[in-house]
């Protein structure tokens, strides 16, 4: 239904080229350059009168590791020696205040109480608190700012992971990424805006599953939807041409096409033909640019071992993040990566301990590595799960092993660059670990952030669809200003 | 380009004229945005609509005034009793002309007299405080929208009530001076609208293009040539006629019916949250397909799909229509609180329900009452209620049939069901079905809509503004349907014609066909649109005739030749002075493609298929659980039609998602219709696609004496329908040479009858050559659409 404002972007590309003495020919090579571009995005009618972005951004992109299945934030972040002392004591219910659980510990009937096996100390000038498992992170903690105090309101995967995504537990809305494409368009004519990569995690390889939903553009034009970038020949799904057909014969075949198109164009008047030349040139160059971004055979030895060994492994976090900074030079808006694997119900030391050296290293090495090509100060990284783990154990506690439940009250999450103060931590939580006890930040608080960060005002970017504006906060949603550097 | 190479100076001009011709464009773009702001549902709201627009004569309460009211108002001035701002309504008569406060002479709207009424003065304030909409909602009025209001209270602020919640009238069919302009009724009332606006109606479309356009729209797949052929070649009065009775007949009309009903039912092979574990709900799929061909009245259809299980005397076919009712998604994920999920299921009933069938947004009304309709929160759980009596699970387990549920052996097939198609490897399925087996659970207002957060007790109701639900009808969902069928409703059969009028003319006479609402696109043909509800309800809801009048009017045998005067003068088609040039859906894009390589194997119904995808799709972000790994069928199931396709929610199938197929985690009444890059990409490198190209060119390629040319032609016509004309089939002849001489060892021929043909002594290059542009001609603007 976007037909009227192609209908002037035709017709203002014909009239200009008809005055100018130009072929129908023409028409086409300007249709060339718009497909992601801001000139489409600056014509998508229902954005008018938002003049986004609001006010200046900090950030021009946004590199989401998102730690799928709830990293235990006590075993990573949250130092709660409270928790070694008392293990094997029971939950006080002045503590749990009558919080829900979810059914597999409701039926248990004591909540043994349990700190972490790994040992915690205070990094770098800011004197941030990490454990042993994150010896890498721990090196970069004066570029990162800490929420200590995230809280969502979902306690089960699916709702949970969904919530982050698209700032509502059931399916249907836009993720974050399709907001962002939406409102502030492509920096960039060769790459989707909005690209995801995906890597499964050694500790617990066979882990809650993702859902494409999560990276789906909802009630937003599909131009916005997440575009999945995988290991493996055809990176973007049917981009790899058929065997043997070489790039010449694929450009002599759009020619054609277009010559075609064009002529149909000629006789039927519809606008949409144009716009459907455009993509097919896109089109033609994702095959190119996607292929080289995805090589990383020009990089050198000191970068993969910034990296670790693991980056060379297609499908790995470690090369997903060599990648996201890779399409981070590129210009685009929103690289989305996922890790699997974070559910540590049971045998969590074990678990976890993989789980941390899937991640460590590499996420170091993005932040590092952004930091040195001057990237780091208008791209926003934002690490994190979608929600945090108990603390008391879920199944036996014995001396050396327990597992943790899901837990929505309090965890952590770190971001760094595009306007966040490095350095920092935000928000506190008890002894215990189970509550805030300073400075709560909502999954809606993070997004709004992230959005303040990048220029938009997140109450005022909305679109209106079957009767309501709808927007990524839904109708709360607060900037953490104290965040902001 | 050929045009390139001969011309290189305007090929270097371009170049460096590229980014002024861009800021040109784009100021001319932006400075024309107010004008050209519609929405992806359709909906032209006023402020953006007033593109070089001047004030009416006589403002019109529905049409000028209430759609304003609705956007910028009611959000504080509307139904929602728990935000309403000073104590004012907008949106009822009693409410919009009552005294403000205790004072005497404090009016919103005084009819007549804009200097006493309020409703002006805050609406033209310059003062922050007092302007209306306040700064902080973030809405505002264009000077147009605040002389429409001021303009309407000065000529008396005459008052109706929403459109659709008035009772349809049948009023007389418009005449036409002209009346061979006209087939039936329909192109009266186009007709009339058009001379309106100064326009006439295109001339017919070829035939070779109204063949095409009628296959797509009728049974979505395209003619064969012997059909066309047949066509071209009746001369007699009634051809046209004879092709629609003879589609209308055939049993791919079910299935492509079927395919649209299947958005509206949210219908899925697997469950949808987290693990998405499968399920056997293709039974009832096979039923909807059934029932299309059967032509089973749309009251009946409906009734039995809302209601079977309580009919009199429920036939088992009656009950196995009640899937539809349970093809909502449903949770195993370990550790979910029961309640929550099972409220969430009877939730998506309740919007299902209302948003297919009555085009109301009622889920709005979940957590308040509704912002814009006259829905509370009250009558939103009062209809909630009649799915809520369901004895069911919140959390299903591994490997369970969730309960109710209904065995369906051979035995009921032969007897009762010999429209599902089971084939012998399977003894049984159970179906998921409806029963009120749970009849004494009782139904609270759910505060903030949350699970576990029951307000006041509700019984059975309906929202009141539509028709209220009286003791005379069965207080349980068979009262409901038959709720929805009476004659008072003012919904039901309005929005039953509506979706019809997209399905045929690619956008509804209301183009956002699932909310009627006050925030809803308002009918462009009102009349018209009563007209077909009052007919189809006359007529005992015959679905194929009301289809079949659709299609016998001028209106939808219009050209889609489209000037430049006319795209300004109605860029949206609005008035269909031309018919829509739509594109084929993602279902038709496969099928035509596997239909004219001759590919395509039709068998109606049965288990759901697994064709081609990419490698490792299931298998990336699977959890271990239920549905690991995608195993690819063989043989026949690899070219079934595309609504056989199996569908995982979570991971759906990628090349029909690029094409807009709707993800089935909720109803979905309308698709986008979009153009991207990736769409390019599919149709480009689709293994399934270049299959369909290499096979169909063998085909032609077979018959040996045939000419290039001639070869060309066929594949082109088969593939659009139409026949290429000269300067085409050169376009192509240069490019079939080109990739010719272009062959070398290095491509890969491995179609086994490619190879056959290589052996008989037909040069690898032709094979390989003819492949190809096959491949092109199905990425021609042409190929997906409909014609």
């Amino acid at each position: 239904m976007e037909e009227v404002h192609k209908y002037f972007l035709n017709n203002t590309r014909r009239q200009f080229l008809k005055k100018l003495g130009l072929g129908i020919g023409g028409i086409a090579a300007a249709s060339m350059l718009d497909p992601f571009s801001s000139l489409i995005e600056a014509a998508d009618s229902p954005l008018k009168g938002m003049n986004l972005p609001h006010f200046a951004p900090k950030a021009k992109r946004v590199i989401y590791l998102f730690q799928s299945g709830g990293p235990s934030q006590l075993e990573l972040f949250d130092y709660k020696p409270l928790l070694n002392k008392l293990r094997g004591q029971d939950l006080p219910d002045s503590v749990r205040k009558g919080q829900r659980l979810t059914g597999m510990t409701s039926g248990q009937d004591s909540f043994p109480l349990v700190g972490s096996n790994f040992k915690f100390d205070q990094y770098g000038e800011s004197r941030a608190w990490v454990s042993e498992l994150m010896p890498y992170t721990a090196k970069v903690v004066d570029e990162l700012c800490f929420v200590k105090s995230m809280h969502t309101e979902a306690i089960n995967h699916d709702p949970a992971i969904t919530f982050f995504q698209t700032g509502s537990q059931q399916a249907g809305r836009p993720s974050i990424g399709s907001w962002m494409s939406y409102g502030l368009g492509s920096l960039n004519d060769n790459l989707p805006t909005f690209t995801v990569l995906l890597s499964r995690g050694t500790g617990r390889p066979l882990a809650q599953p993702l859902y494409s939903r999560l990276w789906g553009n909802g009630f937003l034009s599909s131009l916005h939807q997440g575009v999945q970038f995988r290991s493996g020949k055809d990176p973007v799904l049917y981009l790899k041409d058929p065997e043997g057909m070489t790039r010449a014969e694929r450009r002599k075949m759009l020619d054609h096409i277009s010559e075609l198109n064009e002529k149909q164009e000629r006789e039927f008047g519809d606008p949409e033909i144009n716009s459907r030349i455009g993509q097919y040139e896109m089109a033609y160059r994702m095959q190119t640019s996607v292929p080289t971004t995805m090589n990383i055979e020009d990089e050198p030895d000191h970068i993969i071992q910034m990296y670790g060994s693991d980056a060379t492994i297609p499908g790995t976090y470690a090369a997903n993040c060599l990648l996201a900074r890779r399409l981070a030079e590129q210009d685009v808006r929103f690289i989305q990566l996922y890790h699997m694997g974070w559910d540590q119900h049971e045998n969590l030391p074990s678990q976890i301990e993989k789980q941390a050296k899937d991640i460590d290293q590499a996420t170091a090495a993005l932040i590092l590595d952004l930091k040195q090509r001057g990237l780091l100060e208008d791209t926003l990284v934002v690490w994190g799960g979608e929600f945090g783990r108990t603390n008391y154990s879920q199944g036996t506690l014995t001396e050396t092993n327990y597992g943790r439940d899901h837990h929505p009250k309090c965890f952590t999450m770190f971001m760094a660059g595009g306007g966040v103060k490095p350095g920092f931590t935000y928000g506190e939580t008890d002894d215990f670990g189970y509550n805030i006890a300073k400075d709560p930040v909502h999954v809606h608080d993070l997004q709004a952030t992230m959005m303040h960060l990048m220029g938009v005002d997140h109450t005022k970017f909305t679109y209106k669809h079957q009767g309501r504006r709808f927007r990524l906060t839904d109708v709360s949603g607060h900037v953490v200003h104290d965040l902001l550097s | 380009m050929n045009t390139k190479k001969k011309n290189k100076p305007y090929v270097l001009f371009l170049y460096f004229m590229i980014p002024f011709l861009l800021v040109l464009m784009y100021k001319y773009v932006t400075k024309n945005k107010q004008a050209t702001y519609i929405s992806l549902d359709g909906t032209i709201t006023t402020s953006e609509a007033n593109f070089q627009q001047e004030i009416p004569e006589t403002i019109d309460y529905i049409f000028d005034v209430k759609p304003i009211l609705s956007d910028r108002c009611y959000l504080c001035h509307g139904p929602d009793d728990g935000t309403r701002e000073a104590n004012l309504r907008l949106d009822t008569k009693e409410g919009a002309f009552a005294a403000l406060g205790k004072s005497i002479k404090h009016y919103a709207i005084v009819a007549g007299d804009t200097l006493a009424s309020k409703l002006v003065e805050r609406i033209n304030t310059k003062d922050n405080i007092k302007q209306m909409p306040p700064e902080d909602s973030n809405l505002s009025l264009s000077d147009y929208e605040k002389k429409i209001l001021t303009k309407w209270i000065e000529q008396g602020a005459v008052w109706k009530e929403h459109w659709a919640f008035v009772l349809p009238e049948k009023s007389q069919i418009p005449s036409i001076k002209n009346d061979s302009l006209t087939a039936n009724e329909i192109d009266n009332f186009i007709i009339q609208k058009l001379t309106q606006q100064n326009l006439a109606p295109s001339k017919k479309a070829s035939k070779e293009k109204l063949i095409r356009r009628i296959y797509f729209d009728l049974t979505g797949l395209p003619p064969s040539l012997s059909e066309i052929d047949a066509f071209l070649n009746d001369s007699s009065k009634n051809a046209y006629e004879k092709v629609v009775d003879h589609l209308l007949n055939s049993t791919r009309y079910g299935e492509h019916m079927a395919t649209n009903w299947l958005d509206i039912a949210r219908y899925s092979d697997t469950h949808g949250y987290q693990d998405d574990l499968e399920r056997t709900m293709w039974p009832w799929r096979d039923w909807v397909i059934s029932a299309f061909n059967r032509n089973i009245p749309y009251d009946e259809f409906i009734k039995w799909q809302l209601a079977g299980d309580l009919l009199p005397n429920a036939t088992l076919e009656q009950i196995v229509a009640t899937g539809f009712n349970r093809n909502h998604k449903i949770t195993q994920e370990g550790g979910v609180i029961d309640e929550e999920y099972r409220v969430e299921y009877v939730l998506d009933r309740t919007n299902t329900v209302s948003k297919s069938l009555l085009g109301l947004t009622m889920e709005c009304a979940q957590c308040h009452d509704h912002k814009y309709d006259p829905i509370s929160q009250k009558e939103y759980f009062g209809f909630y209620a009649f799915f809520n009596k369901v004895n069911e699970k919140g959390r299903m387990d591994y490997g369970e049939i969730p309960k109710p549920n209904v065995k369906i052996t051979q035995k009921e097939i032969d007897e009762v069901l010999n429209f599902i198609n089971m084939p012998d490897s399977i003894k049984e399925v159970q179906l998921m079905v409806m029963k009120d087996d749970a009849p004494n659970r009782k139904t609270y207002v759910l505060k903030r809509g949350a699970y576990d957060a029951h307000g006041d007790e509700v019984n059975l109701t309906t929202p009141k503004a539509v028709l209220p639900f009286t003791e005379n009808y069965e207080q349980n969902r068979l009262g409901l349907a038959n709720w929805l069928f009476d004659k008072k409703n003012t919904l039901t059969s309005r929005v039953a014609v509506n979706r019809l009028w997209q399905q045929i003319f690619g956008k509804g006479i209301v183009a956002s066909s699932s909310d009627f609402g006050n925030q809803g696109a308002l009918p462009s043909h009102p009349e018209l649109l009563d007209w077909l509800a009052i007919t189809y309800r006359e007529e005992g809801w015959d679905t194929k005739k009301m289809l079949k009048r659709m299609v016998m009017s001028n209106t939808y045998q219009q050209s889609t030749k489209t000037s430049d005067q006319l795209l300004e003068i109605d860029p949206d088609n609005k008035w269909l002075a031309r018919s829509s040039r739509d594109k084929l859906t993602a279902e038709m894009i496969r099928d035509n493609a596997l239909a004219v390589s001759g590919l395509l194997v039709e068998k109606v119904g049965g288990p759901s298929v697994k064709p081609y995808q990419p490698k490792g799709l299931w298998a990336e972000t699977t959890s271990g659980q239920g549905l690991t790994e995608y195993i690819m069928d063989t043989g026949e199931n690899l070219y079934r039609r595309s609504l056989y396709t199996f569908w995982k929610r979570t991971v759906p199938p990628p090349a029909m998602m690029t094409f807009d197929a709707a993800t089935r985690d909720y109803c979905t009444v309308k698709r986008q219709k979009t153009s991207t890059p990736l769409q390019a990409l599919v149709m480009l490198n689709d293994p399934q696609l270049i299959e369909a190209a290499n096979t169909l060119a063998i085909q032609v390629l077979k018959n040996e004496s045939l000419s290039d040319e001639a070869g060309i032609e066929t594949i082109f016509r088969k593939i659009t329908s139409r026949k290429p004309d000269t300067s085409e089939i050169e376009n192509l002849m240069t490019f079939l040479k080109n990739s010719e001489s272009t062959y070398d060892e290095t491509k890969k021929i491995n179609n086994k009858e490619a190879i056959d043909l290589i052996t008989n002594g037909i040069a690898k290059e032709k094979v390989y050559a003819f492949g190809v542009l096959t491949s092109l001609i199905f990425n021609l603007d042409e190929a997906i659409v409909k014609g």
